[in-house]
C-alpha cells in the first residue's frame, strides 16, 4: 500500500486540502496531523460571538467527525510535526515516531507575534489564536476591571467591541498613526476609530508600550513609551502574526516571510504543496507575491492544493475577501486597497451603511462595505470578471451596478 | 425533534433531525450533509450556505432580513425567489419536515 498523503496542520487549509484532494479523486490514504487536541474549527468567532456565548462550542467544528471518517481522512490530533526529511519522505512527530509519505501538504498557519518586553509573561497577559486561547480569554473577560489591547488590528478591535459592549473600560494602544494600517484604507480606519470612541473605547495612536507591570505574578498595568501608566488586569497582545515556516525552512523549502508556493500551491519540492496563512503565493489578482491571512485564502488555496495532489491543474486565482464584525457593524472587504489612487463613496457614512470603492488608474481594485453586503457580493463578481464602474457610477446610487455584471 | 430534508446535488435525499434553535446550515455540517460549505460559520458574511426552500414551506419560514437578502444577491448559483442562506433559518417545531434543495455550486 502507498504511504499516501500527510497533511501537517489542523485548521481551514488542512481540512480543505483533504476534502478537495478526495473530491478530485485522490484515492491513497490521507493522514492529517494537528498539534491541536480538537478537529479543525472556526477561528473568527473566537474574537466575536464565542466570547459572549452567542456562538456555542457545538457550532465551532468546520466539519463533523463523520466527514473525516466517510472521506477516509485519518486525524492524528494533539501531535506536533517536529521535522521533515524530504529525501526519506518522513515526518517526525514530537512525541517520537514518524510517518512515511508519498505526498506532503503543509498548512501550518501562523502564530501570534510575540512582544519581547518585560512582563509579557505575567498572568493576565493573553494572546488570541486558538480555542484554548479563547477559553482563557473568555474566563477572564467577565471579571476584568480594565482592559488594555496592544495592537489596533482586526483581532484587537473585535475584542474591544465585545468588551466595550459588556461595559468594560478598554484602551487600545497602537504604534501606527491609525488603526488597521496594514489591512484597510485610511477612510475605513477613521470611520472605525470614530465608532470605537463613541462606544467609550480609548484609542492611543502613535503610542508604544515600554513594559508591562504586575505584582505577585499578576498583571496590573501597562507603561507606554511616553511614560503614562494604564491600569489593566487583562492585557491582550494582538500585534499581528508570524507564519509557521520553521518546519519547511529547516527541510530546505524556500521561505520568505511565508512558505513560497506557485499558483498551483506547489512548494520548491515537487512532492510538497502548501496552503493558507503560512504561504507566500503569486496573486493573479495583485500581480505580485502575497501572504494573506483570511479564511477565503486558506480555503481557496487549499482547493488548488487538493487538485494538484490529485494530478489536476486548478490555478489559484481568487479575488481576496475578508470580513469583520464589530458592534452591530458588518464589514466586508474585497480586493486589495493598497496602491489605490482614488475612491468613491456609495451610501451614507452617517447611517453607517456605505461602501467605499477604490480605483487605481481608473480601474476598480477593492471595495470595503459597512452593512452593505450587496455591494460586497457584486464586487466579488466585478473584480473576478475584471469589470469596473467609473468612480461617478460607483458614487451614484441611481446607477445599477448589476448592469456591469450582466453586460 | 424536527427534521430537515436536504435534497443533494445528485437528487438524493438526506433526512436529518435538527434541534429547535439550530440552523439548517449547522444541521447539515453536524450531520455531514455535503454541499453546504459555510465558510463564515454562520455569521451571514459568505453566502456559501445557499439553499432553495421547497415551495410548500415558503410561507412557514420567516422572511430574510436585510443583511441576508443583500448577501443573497451575490450567491454563486442562480438566485431564485426561494433562495435562502441556510445559516439564517433557525429550526422550530413548525418547520418539521422542511425540505431544502442544495444548489450545484456555492462559490464563484
Ligand atoms: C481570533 C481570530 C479571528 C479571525 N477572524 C477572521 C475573520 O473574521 N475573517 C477571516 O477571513 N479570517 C479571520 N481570521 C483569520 C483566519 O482564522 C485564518 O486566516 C485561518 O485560520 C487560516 O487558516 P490556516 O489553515 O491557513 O492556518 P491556521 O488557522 O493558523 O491553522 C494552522 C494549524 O496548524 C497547526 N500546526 C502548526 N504547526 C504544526 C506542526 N508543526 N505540527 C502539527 N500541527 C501544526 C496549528 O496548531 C493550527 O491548528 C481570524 C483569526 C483569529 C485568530
Ligand atoms: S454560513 Fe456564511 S453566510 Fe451562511
Amino acid at each position: 500500500m502507498s504511504a499516501g498523503l500527510v497533511i501537517v496542520g489542523g485548521s481551514y487549509a488542512a481540512m480543505q486540502i483533504a476534502a478537495s484532494a478526495r473530491e478530485a479523486g485522490y484515492a491513497e490514504p490521507i493522514r492529517l496531523v494537528s498539534e491541536e487536541p480538537v478537529l479543525p474549527y472556526q477561528r473568527p468567532p473566537l474574537s466575536k460571538g464565542y466570547l459572549t456565548g452567542k456562538f456555542t462550542p457545538a457550532a465551532l467544528p468546520l466539519r463533523a467527525e463523520a466527514f473525516y471518517r466517510d472521506n477516509r481522512i485519518e486525524t492524528l490530533l494533539g501531535q506536533r510535526a517536529e521535522s521533515l526529511d524530504l529525501a526519506a519522505r518522513r515526518v517526525s512527530l514530537a512525541g517520537g515516531g514518524s510517518l512515511a509519505f508519498d505526498r506532503l501538504a503543509l498548512a501550518t498557519g501562523t502564530r501570534p507575534r510575540p512582544l519581547p518586553l518585560p512582563g509579557a509573561d505575567l498572568d493576565g497577559v493573553l494572546f488570541l489564536r486558538s480555542l484554548a486561547d479563547a477559553d482563557r480569554l473568555r474566563e477572564r473577560l467577565g471579571g476584568a476591571g480594565s482592559i488594555v489591547v496592544i495592537g489596533g488590528g482586526f483581532i484587537g478591535l473585535e475584542l474591544a467591541s465585545v468588551a466595550a459592549a459588556m461595559g468594560k473600560p478598554v484602551v487600545i494602544v497602537e504604534a501606527q498613526e491609525r488603526l488597521l494600517a496594514r489591512g484597510v484604507s485610511p477612510q475605513i480606519a477613521a470611520f472605525l476609530a470614530d465608532v470605537h470612541r463613541s462606544r467609550g473605547v480609548a484609542l492611543r495612536l502613535r503610542s508604544t508600550v515600554r513594559d508591562i507591570r504586575g505584582a505577585n505574578g499578576r498583571v496590573q498595568s501597562v507603561v507606554c513609551g511616553d511614560g503614562e501608566t494604564l491600569a489593566a488586569d487583562l492585557v491582550l497582545i494582538a500585534i499581528g502574526v508570524v507564519p509557521n515556516t520553521e518546519l519547511a525552512g529547516r527541510a530546505g523549502l524556500a521561505c520568505q516571510d511565508g512558505l513560497v508556493v506557485d499558483r498551483f500551491a506547489r512548494t520548491t519540492d515537487p512532492l510538497v504543496v502548501a496552503a493558507g496563512d503560512c504561504t507566500r503565493h503569486p496573486s493573479a489578482f495583485a500581480g505580485q507575491l502575497l501572504r494573506l491571512e483570511s479564511v477565503q485564502n486558506a480555503i481557496d488555496q487549499a482547493k488548488t492544493a487538493g487538485a494538484t495532489l490529485a494530478g489536476q491543474e486548478k490555478p489559484y486565482e481568487s479575488v481576496p475577501w475578508f470580513w469583520s464584525d464589530q458592534y452591530e457593524l458588518k464589514l466586508q472587504m474585497v480586493g486589495l486597497v493598497q496602491g489605490s489612487d482614488r475612491h468613491a463613496v456609495r451610501g451614507s457614512l452617517e447611517q453607517r451603511r456605505f461602501s467605499i470603492f477604490y480605483f487605481r488608474s481608473g480601474r476598480l481594485v477593492a471595495i470595503d462595505s459597512v452593512n452593505r453586503a450587496a455591494d460586497h457580493m457584486l464586487g466579488r463578481k466585478l473584480l473576478a470578471l475584471g469589470r469596473s464602474p467609473t468612480p461617478q457610477q460607483a458614487a451614484d446610487e441611481s446607477f445599477d451596478l448589476q448592469t456591469l455584471v450582466a453586460a | 425533534m424536527p427534521a430537515v430534508v436536504y435534497v443533494l446535488k445528485d437528487g438524493s435525499e438526506r433526512r436529518v433531525d435538527v434541534p429547535e434553535g439550530t440552523s439548517v446550515m449547522l444541521g447539515a455540517i453536524q450531520n455531514n450533509v455535503p454541499g453546504i460549505e459555510a465558510e463564515c460559520g454562520g455569521c451571514c458574511s459568505c453566502a456559501t450556505c445557499h439553499v432553495y426552500v421547497e415551495p410548500a414551506f415558503a410561507d412557514k419560514v420567516p422572511p430574510p432580513d436585510l443583511s441576508e437578502s443583500d448577501l443573497l444577491s451575490g450567491v454563486a448559483a442562480e438566485r431564485k425567489p426561494n433562495s435562502r442562506l441556510s445559516c439564517q433559518i433557525s429550526m422550530t417545531a413548525a418547520l418539521d419536515g422542511l425540505t431544502v434543495r442544495i444548489p450545484d455550486k456555492q462559490s464563484l
